[in-house]
């Protein structure tokens, strides 16, 4: 059987009388061009801007941190009829561990896209060496699990992140700060005048300042042992495989454990509500475009099937049913929209590879990555392919429903 | 060439055949007041009459483009009043072929490929015997050498050519022709005569023809009058136009 689908009576008229209209094809395949190809960049760009900022953010932000309840100041019962005025304080939130959080991370761990879940335990201190001093938040982590959780590993630029009871990993800032490199010592203080002194394994660049100058990260055990919180853990911070699902999960501890839980989500509402507006902005930009394109194919159409409302006269008489006829636009409508895609693919995938050389932050690294995605061309082709065919129902329908008699007589 | 499909005796027959135009208004006009015909297998004949007559009415009525308000129109034995839109296009592909005045080729396409337009439009898909009979056709109308040529290409007489070769290409019962010879200078209007009679002869085709040249019409086998949407004289190759007030040269409405 010849499944050729350039030997069709319906392709073969399509794709002639859009030859034989060539200006006009032309026209409107490249208007489909740039439109696809503007919704391709956008899109691209879109999403590699957001996938850069999520990106950045979950880099030393756990999708979901689960912490102890706060502390809270219950007023004394009242005892009798009598009213009686009182001012409550707000309790002074003091470091603690979770109750039973091993149980709690446990039952975390059974989660459906939960990836991991590690404890932490976090105080604040300061970081000496000789005459300087800054103040640092410690980090007491479980290397094994911790590094499921967030990348520290990788983000290493020298020595190792896996620390022993007596290392600490440092940012590059407070490095450059404090004077010191991987092997060099380094005391650990808290205002309570505990002091330890740890060797330093490792110095990390998560890029950004404020995390690199002002984090440190030593053992758990080492973290309990000097915030007083043995066996304690003041966080688990927990890794899902989707963040967009963070706060589904984190909705959902909510109810099942007297923890706080707070998700990467909520915690940036901010982020998230601009980050929403940006995506309606860019949907409805690519939506008026996508309309713009299939407002200018059924013109064409229309055009079209009045210029050769003698020919399709003559196919019907000829004995061209009218499902032909409507076929041989509505090819014309998708063939336009493929076409027009193709190229627009084309140049997107130009404007893309030109927007990383240009686009590039002063030491030359790109100011964000944008990822060419093969998928998203595919998907433009099959959606203006498909725009091109609903443009096309009305003129195809228009000209499928013509009287012979009538368009041979003109 | 075979054998036109359908070998029925009476290709064509109508029966009180009547169509208005502007049913149901106030300027309705009857165009066609009850024609009866019946045209023979292999039947060579001339529709003639006056501009407004209903001429290309009733041509269009015979071709299935259009549906009379009463009365039937019978191809070859299949009587058409029952059949619906898409029954009627596919009986017209199969037995009617159609020769309009101004050719109307499709200019996007070669000589051949209009020839082959009507196989190709039934049988849904390109083959190789298609082009094989297209070419053959061609080379019958003396075009053989043209056949890649685009139709603009080609001079009137040429294109008519091609027009007559397309309406062969469904080796139809019936060949209706509209002024074929209208839009030509004598000599290709001589030379599109003969083969359109060549092929009435040879292959058994019934030809109808609408002309105003009277010295064409004389050369059919029948001439068929039409008036005022009447047929008034319905004669064998004799010297009706000369006794009929409405012959001479006018135009087709």
């Amino acid at each position: 059987m010849n499944l050729n689908p350039l030997t069709r009576f319906d392709v073969i008229v399509a794709l002639r009388f859009m030859r034989e209209g060539l200006m006009q094809t032309t026209l409107i395949v490249l208007g489909v061009a740039l439109g696809g190809g503007v919704i391709i960049f956008m899109s691209a760009l879109l999403s590699g801007l957001q996938s850069n900022i999520i990106h950045r953010t979950l880099n030393y932000q756990a999708p979901i941190r689960i912490l102890a309840p706060d502390q809270v100041a219950r007023p004394l019962r009242q005892t009798g009829p009598a009213a009686v005025a009182s001012q409550v304080q707000p309790r002074a939130q003091q470091l603690r561990s979770i109750d039973q959080w091993q149980r709690i991370r446990a039952e975390v761990l059974r989660i459906d896209g939960v990836v991991d879940a590690t404890p932490v335990v976090t105080g604040p201190g300061f970081a000496q060496r000789g005459d300087a001093t800054r103040a640092v938040s410690i980090i007491g982590i479980d290397p094994a699990s911790y590094f499921n959780v967030i990348a520290l590993d990788e983000k290493v630029v020298a020595g190792t992140g896996d620390v022993g009871p007596t290392d600490i990993v440092i940012g590059t800032e407070l490095a450059k700060d404090l004077g010191t490199a991987v092997g060099d010592k380094l005391v650990l203080a808290l205002a309570n005048g505990t002091m330890t002194t740890f060797s330093v394994r490792g110095i990390f660049d998560f890029g950004s300042k404020g995390i690199n100058e002002s984090s440190v990260y030593i053992a758990l055990r080492s973290a309990q042992s000097m915030l007083d919180l043995p066996g304690g853990a003041a966080s688990i911070d927990v890794k899902v495989r989707d963040p967009f699902a963070a706060e589904t999960i984190a909705q959902r501890l909510r109810g099942s454990a007297d923890v706080h839980v707070d998700s990467w989500i909520s915690a940036n509402a901010q982020f998230f509500s601009a980050m929403s507006a940006q995506i309606l902005a860019n949907t409805l930009i690519r939506v008026f475009v996508g309309i713009t394109v299939a407002l200018g194919i059924a013109s064409v159409l229309v055009v079209s099937v009045v210029q050769k409302s003698k020919e399709i006269g003559i196919l019907r008489a000829m004995g061209t049913a009218r499902g032909q006829v409507l076929r041989v636009f509505l090819i014309q409508g998708g063939v336009m929209g493929l076409i027009g895609a193709l190229i627009g693919s084309l140049l997107a995938w130009a404007f893309l590879v030109l927007w990383r050389n240009v686009a590039t932050n002063p030491d030359g690294t790109p100011l964000f990555v944008v990822v060419i995605e093969p998928g998203l061309f595919g998907l433009a082709c099959a959606l203006a392919t498909l725009l091109g065919i609903l443009a096309a129902v009305v003129p195809a329908r228009r000209a499928a429903q013509l009287d012979p008699a009538v368009a041979i007589r003109g | 060439m075979a054998e036109p499909a359908g070998l029925h005796a009476t290709t064509l027959r109508l029966t009180g055949l009547r169509k208005s135009y502007g049913a149901g208004t106030a300027v309705a006009t009857e165009v066609l007041h009850g024609i009866d015909l019946e045209l023979g297998r292999g039947e060579f004949a001339a529709l003639i009459g006056p501009s407004g007559s209903g001429k290309t009415t009733l041509l269009n009525l015979i071709g299935l483009l259009d549906r009379p308000d009463a009365g039937s129109v019978a191809i070859a034995g299949d009587d058409t009043q029952s059949l619906d839109q898409a029954a009627l296009t596919e009986l017209r592909g199969r037995a009617i072929g159609f020769i309009f005045q101004y050719h109307y080729l499709l200019p996007a396409f070669t000589a051949l490929e209009n020839v082959m337009m009507p196989v190709l439009a039934a049988r849904g898909r390109l083959d190789r015997a298609m082009r094989a009979t297209a070419s053959g056709l061609l080379e019958r109308v003396g075009l053989a050498a043209w056949s890649d040529q685009k139709a603009s290409q080609l001079s009137g007489g040429q294109q008519q050519r091609v027009a007559i070769a397309r309406a062969l290409a469904m080796n139809p019962v019936l060949v209706l022709a509209d002024e074929p010879s209208g839009n030509l200078d004598t000599g290709n209007a001589d030379a599109v005569f003969d083969l359109m009679r060549d092929v009435n002869e040879n292959v058994g085709t019934t030809f109808l023809i609408v002309t105003h040249d009277p010295r064409l019409a004389q050369r059919c086998d029948r001439i068929i009058e039409l008036v005022d949407g009447r047929i008034v004289a319905d004669r064998a190759n004799a010297d009706v136009l000369r006794r009929s007030p409405a012959a001479g040269p006018a135009s087709s409405p």
